[in-house]
């Protein structure tokens, strides 16, 4: 199994073991042990869901500095659309994309156009016929991910297509080459990126070798440069090239109403997501040609590392299309395409199995029904597990103790005779003797 | 090999909690390793019949047998029975009521699927008595 990268990482200082995380985890990856969360990470997908409910900001998203930009002879800014959504007032998106050039970039290529590549190239697959149905989008790495680790039965409905980031990336590198004669190597290609799941989607890439991009920025790190420059422009350059289907894939249903076709469904927050995957499984949809999927609330507007609240920043990009011509990239020539297929399928990685196994797999699923029957069924988070369930795995994955269970533990101290009070009681005791 | 034992009750009071059962088994499946072709059939068919059981019979009980190559289910309730089973295998055959059918429930298609799906299925049915639907679905 190749390696799982993570761009969320816990910052341990600031951890003060909480059920916070544990509890929100839609692949139940964290666990509070000796009193920090630890990060399963074969089951993450780096949704950034723990980061987002964090009440003490101690998970991160790794992301690169902008001084990474000193490192090329030539940089090139590839904006998210989500970036359009997160200033006031904004009348024209070439104020954002003048702003990047004077922060320093060389040029700027809309990550937009390259989506509004991946949605004809996808209007043209699901005409041509031949893919399973429904097709799940593949845009969102971390709901990839979800599908790689939760819904094996899924796996062949994903849509293999590269993501617009990753298609932008390659196009923007290559046309840069031409223009300037640099070498691959001497040429920066930025991501400005809502989420820490791009990050991932860099480093460790599904459906592809390696990615064009080099470096990741959050939208949430270079926002007050970017609004200084911003703010100084008398006229900004026209550099924008793209219409309205491009734009409006930083919103939940984006994707899908580029496609022309009305039996979509486009969810987004995990657990939506999550429910929604569980009800295809069980082909409990009708006639349906696509499933958009966001992690975020809202889609990318809600990621975690932008400014502006995902509501406002949808209303702001809404206003924002509204003159823009309905798409300005297409595909010239059906050939085009095949350098947008992924190179392999999706593979289901079963990180939730027990073991391989299968009987060992059916002792261990013995073992966890005999030791849920003797928790309290509470689900409270103390043991460090999500649910009592869940500490039940860990306990016959040997990952947990019995007595983790503060319940049973209390349970076993008073019958080797150690007060129940010895827990705390004492000192009130204590005082009201006093 | 002992098989894992389930027994789930399905409520017919809240419709909207119809298909947890069969989500709980597909967790379960999936966790022991279990073929994904064979946790998909498993998860319509057991789905099929618990929904059956929340609109025709008022809700009932879900009993699952897990084993290393198969999973065994009876679905069992005290509803008021089928009187022609035959007839209900049907493709097209339903009964159910017109709030049920806004929802999309009602193309008769259950029993058929079920049948589709398993390697193995019977149902007991007498009329005021209950019903008892029985299936078996192979593992690999
Ligand atoms: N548990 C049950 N108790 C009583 N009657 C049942 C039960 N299960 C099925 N039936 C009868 O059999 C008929 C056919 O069932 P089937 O599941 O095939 O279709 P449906 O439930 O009516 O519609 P669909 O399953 O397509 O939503 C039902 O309409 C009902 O009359
Ligand atoms: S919905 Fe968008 S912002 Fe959120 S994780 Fe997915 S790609 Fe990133
Ligand atoms: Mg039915």
């Amino acid at each position: 199994m190749e390696e799982f990268y993570h761009s969320v990482t816990l910052d341990e200082d600031k951890c003060k073991g909480c059920t916070n995380c544990i509890k929100r985890c839609p692949t139940q990856a964290i666990r509070v042990r000796d009193g920090k969360a630890r990060i399963i990470s074969e089951r993450c997908i780096d949704c950034g869901e723990c980061i987002r409910v964090c009440p003490h900001h101690a998970k991160r998203a790794i992301y690169d500095p902008l001084t990474k930009m000193d490192d090329y002879a030539y940089t090139i800014a590839l904006p998210a659309p989500t970036l359009y959504g997160q200033f006031n007032n904004l009348s024209d998106i070439d104020y954002v994309l003048t702003g990047l050039l004077d922060m320093g970039f060389d040029s700027v290529f809309e990550v937009s156009k390259s989506a509004e590549i991946i949605s004809d190239a996808t209007r043209r697959l699901i005409r041509q016929g031949g893919l399973k149905m429904p097709v799940i989008s593949t845009a969102c790495p971390a709901m990839v991910r979800l599908i790689r680790v939760r819904f094996p039965d899924l796996c062949d409905n994903v849509l293999r297509l590269i993501s617009p980031m990753q298609a932008a990336a390659r196009q923007a590198k290559r046309e840069a080459m031409a223009r300037t004669g640099l070498k691959k190597e001497e040429i920066g290609v930025f991501f400005i990126s809502p989420c820490p799941a791009k990050v991932t989607d860099v480093r460790s890439p599904i459906g592809m070798d390696e990615s064009w991009v080099d470096g990741v920025l959050a939208i949430s790190d270079i926002y007050p440069r970017l609004l200084e420059k911003m703010n100084k422009i008398v006229t900004p350059r026209p550099v924008a090239e793209s219409g309205i289907i491009g734009v409006s894939w930083a919103n939940s249903g984006g994707e899908s109403s580029a496609l022309i076709r009305e039996q979509y469904l486009a969810a987004d927050g995990v657990e939506n997501v999550m429910a929604v995957l569980e009800q295809l499984e069980d082909a409990r949809f009708g006639e349906l040609d696509f499933i958009e999927l966001n992690a975020c609330p809202g889609g990318c507007v809600g990621g975690v590392l932008t400014v502006e609240n995902p509501y406002v920043a949808k209303a702001r990009i809404q206003k924002l299309r509204k003159y823009l011509p309905v798409s300005l990239n297409h595909i010239e020539q059906e050939d085009d395409m095949t350098e947008l297929w992924w190179n392999c399928k999706l593979e289901y990685a079963g990180v939730m199995k027990l073991s391989d196994d299968l009987n060992e797999a059916m002792d261990m699923m013995a073992g966890i029904e005999r030791i849920v029957k003797v928790l309290p069924d509470l689900d409270c988070g103390s043991c460090g597990a999500p649910s009592c369930r869940a500490l039940a795995e860990d306990i016959v994955t040997q990952k947990a103790r019995l007595n983790d269970c503060i319940f049973i533990l209390r349970e076993e101290a008073s019958s080797a005779g150690i007060p129940v009070s010895f827990y705390g009681k004492e000192e009130t005791g204590a005082k009201e003797e006093t | 090999m002992t098989p894992i034992t389930k027994r789930y009750e399905v409520s017919g009071d809240d419709f909207t909690h119809a298909g947890e059962a069969s989500g709980k088994v597909k967790t379960l499946l999936k966790q022991i390793g279990y073929h994904p072709d064979a946790i998909r059939r498993i998860a319509i068919a057991m789905y099929e019949g618990e929904i059956n059981m929340v609109i025709h019979a008022n809700g009932g009980f879900a009993n699952v047998d897990i084993y290393p190559d198969r999973v065994e289910i009876l679905l069992e309730d005290t509803g008021p029975g089928i009187e022609d089973v035959d007839k209900a295998m049907e493709e097209g055959y339903s009964t159910a009521p017109d709030e049920v059918r806004a929802l999309g429930f009602g193309a008769g298609m259950g029993l058929p699927n079920i049948k589709k799906y398993t390697d193995d299925m019977r149902i007991e049915s007498a009329v005021g008595v209950g019903t008892k639907v029985y299936m078996t679905i192979k593992g690999q």
